[in-house]
């Protein structure tokens, strides 16, 4: 109990490091079946790609199902577990989007991408892998500096403060006298880009899965302890603004990568699409998945993707049959079907798809038991 | 006076905008006394009067058309109120919230869907689309009209609240829900009315607006939804001449912003004077002492 | 491997089943749901060309912004679809089919929706109007080897450093000279006031390009910019007016553009108003209507052209459109001929000269023969230089005539 409350505190001791090290060692060991899992869904990714043409809309959802899935779970994160609600996620996907592209596009194509600002000023690119992690230390370090003075504040005044944050990053980075760096409010584009839909999927997996450690870990168990009841939790000696001050940060870390990964799908960047819209569809994500579900918030992501994507496309393009035309179909009904389709699910089913529940293979594994042990009764009776 | 000459046409627009802005605010002031919910979808409700006068006015005569936007403002708002907020009435703040952002999300896409997201000309209403001077500069009637009747409709309003019975209905609600419930105030239509008032005065607002800028748009809403929820804030939420004064100095000071050539940051600068005035005095310039806002 | 994917995926629908509460309703769309991802996974790929139809796709823009441009540019298309719509290749004939998507003029809409015609497999596109959704969806198209003609995509990026992407209008670079010359021209302008907006490649690349040839010509400029969504350009042009400019240069879209002819007028500002090809089109001509405004525009095409091609195009076209009373909506209830729509017929055209010059449907082809056509529209012969864009040197120069509510024809100008 002690250590359980020192855990809490969050001083991290060294015996406390070694902890997290076999704890993290004993989660790969305890969940062997989820990563074969994994594995072998990389591995149909792949065959897919060989089998099914490259143009198929089914890798464009994959993609950026995979990129809105990591997006929507660091989301998640700080609103769902942490009770934080943050409405910066656009803001701080920018400045990961922004940071990916201004360091990896290759100096040769600098020229031509810049072409309003002599070249740019920064004349160095770094790896790709290393710009990723940049673009999430980059959100990171603003989330940070702008948690100090709003994590303060509740509720929707938080909203309000992250989503206003969110608009003056915005602004920042379409400034014309950081022409140099952000190429002003102009397109950046050429830096390089994934081809192979396994990429987002590695990526995001590999995010997601230290989203799911941190949240298992003792701090996960005090972000939720903040969620159900701040006093409560600060009562029984959990540091409060250090705690949402983690979360909020880490969130913003994986929102970055997100916004890089986004970058890459898109193949270009432009500050103005990362508006509060976006904000808005990636909470509504979280929502249908079921606020405090990292496999809803996953399985969402997709299930949405695909619908705006591809599924309800259908319902964009005036259709005849013979000569009768279709009524109501039309450029934007999709996005009309979609919303009231979402608003059904926030009135109704305020849980989402999954509430605050998991799909976890321990569960896969009590449900057959149950149904074994079911079965074997029914056989005796 | 040089420098007024050069510079009237500025303060002019930003006091015109600061009018129009209030009008919104007074909408989410009310809503936000009562409930606690920042209403989201206020603003595309003042975007769905923009484009209800457009259609209505292509059809009808003026001194028809406009009662009958206003009405059908007034009327989506009640609707919005019943179907949206109130099944949620005992469910966490935050779902509420994302019932008002999936509002708006809906409103903003069927008004993209029936227009193509095309921008739609408002109709010139007479007289006061005509131009005027005023000193140096030259504006629409509109521009001088907007402050004048926002400062009438508010006098009516805090009248209303001051000395009705519903009005007291309203204030014992924001004191203390529970409790004014328990007295026996009918919550249900006094949380109807208080949508009833301020989409009457979003429908207003949209009306000076768009007279002002002539073209509506499915997103036409969003921007000055935002900015008048933050004039709500900067004068304290929940306070009716707070969130007036607010409006103001947020028109002016944009335009003030634009008068100093720093356009890119004239909708930042908003969102900075929010999250001051948020950290520096959460209430408010007139709001009433903080409950659980901080 | 479809059957494994499609076990886990019953197994996850079970664990759904039992974790996920006990609202029947709620059971029931939980099930739908997981059958969808099934069914996602076992449908694969939709769509495939049929022997005898070759596929044009259209990337244009019909909502958002530029939704009222991008309609003009579609109709010319539609218009050069109907007159010619099908080919014959090596004895065999093809249909040609037009298969149409919205990109919402959107540069984050339409990366999707370019990925919708790849996937439908066409052999050439054409599109967009509006620079940046076309150098958005370039990499798209250039990733799926689909050669691409911009019909009035006029920022130089588009077309530059890649081998798909053609182009048969004339560059922003030379626009922004000839609006500069015409400036100095004839309102002896010293001062330009630029108003550009925000992230739209086309207003602020056309801007600079503006500001770089007026500057050369010895005048100064004064730029602002506006944000997406702004209505109220009052503060903008009064700026305008303070500083004593001579002209006012706003390339933007025509949403844009009418709430600042609108402003403009209501403020009394007498400054004209010039702009590139964006404002030659009917929405220009309402609000301006009435007024005693100036404005002026550069475009690539002149309803009053006497040419053969162009005369017979312009007589053609109307019929066509009042004939067709949806069609004459989607060009803004009016017959007026916007020069997107003779550059829609026009890159079609190119597009058709192509797919016979390649000899086959393959979008590989096509890009390598494109590089050799040849073909005389009726916007002026259309050839492409090594960057894959046409060969252009004159730009028409046209008025608002605010009193009918149609254009006066000015000049046609040359870069000197």
């Amino acid at each position: 109990m002690n250590e359980k409350n020192r855990n809490i505190n969050g001083v991290i001791t060294p015996t406390e490091k070694a902890n997290i090290f076999s704890n993290s060692l004993g989660f790969i060991k305890k969940n062997w079946i989820g990563f074969t899992l994994l594995a072998s869904l990389y591995a149909i990714i792949l065959v897919l790609e060989q089998v099914l043409p490259v143009s198929s809309m089914l890798f464009v959802v994959l993609k950026k199902g995979a990129i809105y899935a990591l997006v929507a779970v660091s989301m998640n994160l700080c609103n769902g577990f942490t009770g934080l609600f943050s409405l910066g996620q656009a803001g701080f996907m920018l400045i990961g989007a922004y940071i990916y592209g201004i360091f990896t596009i290759p100096l040769e194509a600098r020229a031509a991408v810049y072409q309003y600002f002599d070249g740019g000023i920064i004349n160095f690119t770094v790896p790709v892998p290393v710009a990723l992690i940049m673009a999430g230390l980059a959100a990171a370090l603003f989330a940070y500096l702008i948690g100090l003075p709003v994590l303060r504040l509740k509720s929707d005044y938080l909203a309000i403060a992250t989503l206003g944050f969110a608009e003056i990053i915005r602004a920042f980075f379409q400034w014309d006298k950081l022409g140099p760096v952000t190429n002003g409010s102009n397109l950046l584009r050429r830096f390089p880009v994934f081809s192979s839909t396994l990429y987002p999927f590695v990526v995001s997996s590999i995010c997601i899965t230290i989203i799911v450690l941190l949240i298992n870990s003792s701090y996960g168990r005090a972000f939720k302890a903040i969620r159900d009841d701040e006093v409560a939790a600060e009562a029984m000696g959990i540091n409060l603004a250090k705690h949402k001050q983690l979360s909020f940060t880490i969130s913003s870390f994986f929102a970055g990568v997100g916004g890089a990964l986004l970058a890459m799908y898109q193949t270009t960047v432009q500050a103005a699409p990362f508006k509060a819209a976006m904000t808005y569809e990636i909470l509504l994500i979280v929502v249908i998945g079921g606020i405090g579900s990292v496999t809803g918030s996953v399985l969402s992501s997709f299930l949405f993707i695909a619908c705006s994507e591809w599924w309800l496309r259908f319902l964009d393009s005036e259709t005849y049959i013979g000569s009768f035309r279709i009524p109501l179909l039309a450029s934007g009904f999709r996005k009309v079907v979609f919303s009231i389709i979402i608003m059904i699910i926030v009135l109704f089913y305020s849980q989402g798809i999954m509430g605050t529940n998991e799909i976890s293979i321990d569960a896969l594994l009590r449900f057959f038991k149950k149904l074994f042990r079911k079965g074997s009764k029914e056989e005796a009776t | 006076m040089e420098f007024l000459n050069t510079n009237l046409p500025y303060i002019l627009a930003g006091i015109s905008v600061g009018g129009q802005y209030a009008l919104i605010a007074i909408g989410y002031t009310m809503v936000y006394g009562i409930l606690r919910l920042i209403n989201f979808a206020h603003g595309d409700i003042f975007m769905v009067a923009g484009f209800a006068m457009v259609y209505l006015s292509a059809t009808l005569p003026l001194y028809i058309s406009i009662p009958l936007t206003i009405i059908i403002t007034v009327l989506l708002g009640f609707a919005v109120e019943r179907m949206a907020y109130k099944p949620l009435r005992t469910a966490p703040r935050m779902s509420i919230m994302i019932s008002a952002i999936g509002v708006s999300y809906l409103l903003q896409n069927c008004a993209w869907y029936i227009t193509s997201g095309l921008a739609k000309q408002y109709p010139t209403i007479p007289w006061i689309s005509e131009s005027i001077s005023i000193g140096t500069a030259t504006t629409k009637i509109v521009t001088v009209i907007t402050p004048i009747l926002t400062i009438v409709l508010v006098i009516a309003l805090v009248i209303l609240i001051k000395y009705t019975k519903i009005g007291m209905a309203m204030r014992a609600m924001a004191k203390d829900f529970e409790t004014s419930q328990l007295m026996g105030v009918k919550i249900n239509s006094v949380i109807s009315f208080t949508f009833i008032i301020g989409s009457f005065l979003a429908a207003i607002g949209s009306l000076l607006y768009f007279t002002n800028y002539a073209t509506v748009t499915p997103i036409a809403g969003a921007m000055p939804g935002l900015k008048a929820f933050v004039a709500a804030v900067f004068g304290g939420i929940g306070s009716i001449p707070g969130a007036v004064i607010g409006a103001f100095i947020i028109g002016i000071c944009e335009n003030i912003i634009r008068m100093f050539g720093w356009t890119t940051f004239s909708d930042a600068f908003t969102f900075a004077l929010l999250i001051i005035i948020l950290v520096a005095k959460p209430t408010g310039l007139f709001g009433e002492k903080s409950t659980d806002k901080v | 491997m479809t059957i494994k994917h499609a076990s886990i995926m019953v197994f996850l629908k079970l664990e759904i089943l039992i974790r996920g509460g006990n609202l029947g309703m709620k059971r029931a769309i939980t099930i739908i749901l997981a059958l969808c991802m099934v069914l996602m996974i076992l449908s694969g790929c939709g769509g495939g060309t049929s022997g005898n139809v070759i596929k044009i796709g259209v990337y244009e823009p019909s909502s958002g912004d530029n939704g009222a441009g991008g309609k003009q540019e579609v109709l010319g298309i539609e218009y050069a679809n109907s007159v010619l719509n099908s080919v014959e290749i090596g004895g065999k004939k093809y249909d040609l089919k037009l298969e149409i998507v919205d990109n919402e003029s959107s540069n984050d809409k339409g990366p999707s929706a370019a990925a919708k015609l790849v996937s439908a497999k066409c052999s050439v596109v054409i599109g967009s109007y509006g620079s940046g959704v076309s150098i958005a969806a370039s990499d798209v198209f250039g990733n799926a080897g689909i050669p691409v003609i911009g019909a009035s995509c006029t920022n130089p990026q588009v077309t530059e450093g890649n081998t798909h992407y053609f182009r048969v209008c004339y560059l922003d670079p030379f626009q922004g000279t000839v609006l500069a010359n015409f400036a100095v021209d004839e309102f002896k302008a010293k001062k330009a006031y630029i108003l550009t907006k925000l992230g739209d490649d086309y207003s602020v690349g056309l801007g600079n390009y503006f500001k770089i040839a007026f500057e050369n010509l010895g005048g100064t400029v004064v730029e602002e910019t506006f944000q997406e969504g702004n209505s109220d350009f009052t503060a903008y042009l009064t700026t305008a007016v303070n500083e004593k400019a001579d002209v006012i240069f706003a390339p933007t879209s025509t949403e844009a553009a009418s709430l600042i002819i609108g402003q403009a007028v209501s403020q009394g500002i007498k400054i004209p108003l010039l702009a590139g090809d964006t404002w030659d089109s009917s929405v220009i001509l309402d609000a301006a209507k009435g007024s005693d405004s100036k404005i002026y525009v550069s475009t690539f095409f002149d309803e009053g052209d006497d040419s053969a091609a162009g005369s017979k195009f312009v007589t053609d076209f109307k019929k066509w459109l009042n004939d067709n009373p949806e069609k004459l909506k989607n060009n803004g209830g009016n017959d007026i001929v916007a020069a997107v729509s003779a550059l829609g017929y026009d890159a079609y055209m190119v597009a058709v000269k192509a797919i016979e010059a390649a000899g086959s449907p393959d979008p590989q082809k096509i890009n390598d023969a494109l590089w050799g056509v040849t073909y005389t529209g009726v916007t002026g012969d259309i050839a492409f230089d090594d960057i894959g864009d046409a060969i252009r040197d004159v730009a028409f120069i046209k008025s608002a005539n605010t009193s009918d509510g149609s254009w006066n024809f000015v000049a046609i100008q040359s870069v000197k």
